[in-house]
């Protein structure tokens, strides 16, 4: 059991909890993921660490509700408990020493942003982030992120703030015009923007890092569900990962396998909302 | 002396073809009258042999004496002196190559129903509750960590409690029992079983934490340094999934036996959506590998709703690693066997789903190293076997976090943690191991008899450092 302490509204459907762990808190790393059950018959779900306080005992998720399980953990309020939380999960994100790292974060994918750039900023590496999403209610975690990053750019697929376009766009003009300042790249969000990420830096051999969150079940090695083909090779994203090189993932293998369950986790949904 | 039965006291079991629908247990167990008339068939002997293929030294002989005088719990406290879990083992023991292999009257007649016998008492002892589990009189002081709630470490955890230690069981999934949990399904071994053991092990004083990923959530290095710990039992097992590393492995409906396991027996995705856990219910489903684990795969498989359930294994029957009964179980249940039949890849329909197995004959030639007939590919042999599940059961390797992330732990070119095999003493001063984590991938009584043995060396351990 793992108790919520404080719960705050980013985005109509995106909450960020702040969640009584102090072993997890004390063991974190940048990049690292927590494994969580809210019902006596849920499912485990992998939840990327947004935030570990080692002093205070507390982790914080960014969970945004877009299935059931998602939907209840939405649901708690403070002083409620997460039935189940296990973690820190996955290896930390290599990180540089030195340098100019480019963080790319979509959607709740700001979230996982979050430690990395702290992580940097803690290190002395230069950190320009760019964060996408949808429209400028949708845009999160500003407060957080800004502070951490030397130069925060904003994008809106709607132009309503920031940049309007995909991240993916923006990054691509940002290599145009001086692809060379920068040694590192991080994304983290969905899918098609981690890939379109892959694409943009492959011309300018910018060493890129996704952070994969395939369907995952033990989330310590035992079962294999979330194996991804990383240049050929099967790894487990729980254990290997969650962060791969970018230029070697198989990302057509990966948006497949994601989509196991959809039939599965619509009925689950509809069940649940009456739809 | 009385005139023997030449074959076991049947055990009554439900319906083969009801039960192809069904999760409860298939075996339902004795009667009193059949596990006195099984009992009956024990001559008694002098030198029971059977209980060197014991590995945790179950007083065979006596307690089969008990069960035949009607003195059940007589039975079951004898049983208890050397096996804490035996409504388990009674269940899931490969009894074949253990005590029963050994049965002075093997020679000419059927071994005597030990494991059979063994459940019936266990069960009686479930059924007639009495106040037996309490905390050791004398309590010690020193706590011991016991990693992983697996065979190995219940069996450590309980013997450590019964010599008084503070004893504590992390478990990194949300519930105990490993892979009696995980990886057993429930009819062949109900998980109420399971929580009734946990409960009895509480009740001596044993505490269980779950969610704690020793490795991650805390390490074996501060488990014995500022946590306090006076020593640590290791039984993590053998929890990573072997793959073949052929093409279209990764393709939608293609499982390791583990995951599909722990998807059906831990999160119950048999009741989806009563339980949020999916699982693909396969119409033809293909089963990788012949032994236990592959066997429950199949039987979960035909339980789910597949129509055919075939099991593939590259040798034969006669080299398969499956307990008797349960191969006979999956056979009344209608598993088709593929004898001699090794996969060469998977393939996929348009959606990225597995819709076939292409598959090579083999035929037998010279031994291998193993001094098994090696299987040979037979050329222009190929065929696509039609299914959509495929269930890799090829077995596992031991799971690598806690060797990762513990200092001097020495491990062997297989991952194993490196033990003295009489003691489960590693090269690391108060950290013991045992089960498949030190062995490879074996069985329930074999970690049991592990567990046992290191929880023996670690209480001696202990007791020299206090002089």
């Amino acid at each position: 059991m793992a108790l919520i302490l404080e719960k705050h509204e980013l985005t109509p459907v995106t909450w960020l909890f702040v969640v009584d762990a102090p072993l997890v808190a004390s063991h974190a790393q940048p990049g690292q993921f927590v494994i969580v059950r809210v019902d006596p018959h849920g499912e485990r779900v992998p939840i990327s660490i947004t935030n570990f306080d080692r002093e205070a005992g507390t982790i914080t998720l960014v969970v945004q509700q877009v299935g059931k399980t998602s939907g209840l953990i939405c649901a708690l309020v403070e002083g409620d408990e997460l039935l189940d939380l296990a973690g820190p999960l996955g290896l930390p994100a290599p990180l540089p020493e030195t340098g100019h790292a480019i963080l790319v974060g979509g959607g709740f994918g700001a979230g996982a942003v979050y430690p990395i750039a702290r992580e940097l900023r803690l290190r002395g590496v230069e950190v320009t982030a760019i964060v996408g999403a949808r429209s400028a209610d949708l845009l999160i975690l500003r407060d957080l992120l800004e502070p951490m990053s030397d130069h925060y750019l904003a994008c809106t697929d709607d132009g309503s703030v920031g940049y309007h376009g995909f991240t993916a766009a923006l990054l691509g003009e940002l290599l145009a015009e001086d692809g060379a300042r920068f040694t590192h790249c991080y994304a983290i969000g969905p899918m098609p923007m981690m890939r379109a990420v892959a694409e943009t830096t492959r011309p300018y051999g910018l060493k890129t890092m996704v952070s994969l969150d395939p369907i995952m079940l033990d989330g310590t090695g035992m079962c294999g569900a979330c194996r991804i083909s990383i240049g050929g090779e099967t790894k487990f994203a729980c254990v290997d990962g969650p962060f791969f090189d970018a230029h070697q993932v198989d990302f057509n293998e990966a948006v497949v396998r994601s989509k196991m369950y959809v039939d599965e986790e619509r009925l689950a949904l509809e069940l649940v909302t009456g739809r | 002396m009385p005139i023997l039965y030449p074959t076991k006291t049947p055990m009554p079991a439900l319906d083969a073809i009801e039960r192809r629908s069904l999760w409860d247990e298939v075996a339902v167990g004795y009667t009193v009258e059949r596990a006195l008339a099984e009992a009956r068939r024990c001559i008694q002997c002098q030198d029971p042999l059977c209980e060197q293929g014991c590995p945790v030294g179950v007083p065979i002989r006596d307690f089969i004496r008990r069960v035949a005088l009607e003195d059940f719990s007589g039975a079951a406290e004898l049983i208890r002196t050397r096996n804490v879990l035996p409504a388990i083992c009674g269940r899931v023991c490969p009894v074949e190559h253990q005590c029963e292999a050994q049965c002075s009257v093997l020679a000419r007649l059927e071994p005597v129903g030990i494991g059979r016998l063994e459940r019936f008492v266990a069960d009686w002892e479930r059924a007639h509750p009495h106040d037996g589990a309490a905390p050791a009189t004398r309590q010690r002081a020193q706590k011991i960590a016991i990693v992983g709630s697996g065979p190995a470490g219940l069996t450590a955890a309980s013997d450590l409690a019964q010599l008084g230690y503070q004893v504590t069981v992390f478990e990194a999934l949300h519930a105990i029992g490993g892979v009696l949990r995980y990886g057993i399904p429930e009819f062949r071994l109900p998980k109420a079983i399971v929580d009734e053991d946990v409960e009895r092990l509480r009740a001596l004083g044993v505490a269980f934490e779950t969610n704690v990923i020793i490795g991650k959530t805390v390490t074996i290095d501060e488990l014995l340094g500022e946590l306090g710990y006076a020593a640590v039992f290791v039984g993590t097992g053998a929890g990573s999934p072997k793959f073949m590393s052929i093409p279209g492995e990764n393709l939608k409906g293609v499982y390791s036996a583990n995951e599909y396991l722990t998807r059906v027996n831990l999160m119950r995705a048999y009741s989806f959506p009563d339980y949020d856990t999916p699982v693909q219910r396969p119409t033809r489903a293909a089963v990788i590998g012949a032994g236990d684990t592959a066997m429950d795969a199949a039987r979960v498989s035909i339980r789910l709703g597949a129509e055919e359930a075939h099991v593939v294994y590259r040798r034969t029957r006669a080299e398969m690693g499956a307990r008797a009964e349960d191969y006979q179980r999956a056979v009344e249940e209608g598993a088709i066997f593929d004898w001699l039949t090794l996969p060469k890849r998977f393939v996929g329909d348009g959606d990225g789903r597995v819709c076939g197995m292409e598959c090579v004959r083999m035929e037998l030639g010279e031994p291998d190293e193993s001094g098994r007939p090696r299987p040979v590919p037979i050329e222009g042999s190929e065929f696509v076997l039609e299914c959509n599940l495929a269930v890799i059961a090829l077995g596992t390797n031991p799971n690598p976090l806690v060797p990762r992330t513990t200092s001097g732990l020495e491990t062997d070119a297989h991952g194993c943690v490196v033990t003295d095999p009489e003691t489960g003493a590693t090269s690391r001063k108060g950290v013991y191991a045992g089960g498949d984590i030190a062995t490879g991938a074996a069985t329930v009584i074999l970690a049991m008899g592990a567990g046992r043995r290191a929880a023996g060396a670690i209480h001696e351990y202990l007791q020299g450092g206090q002089r």
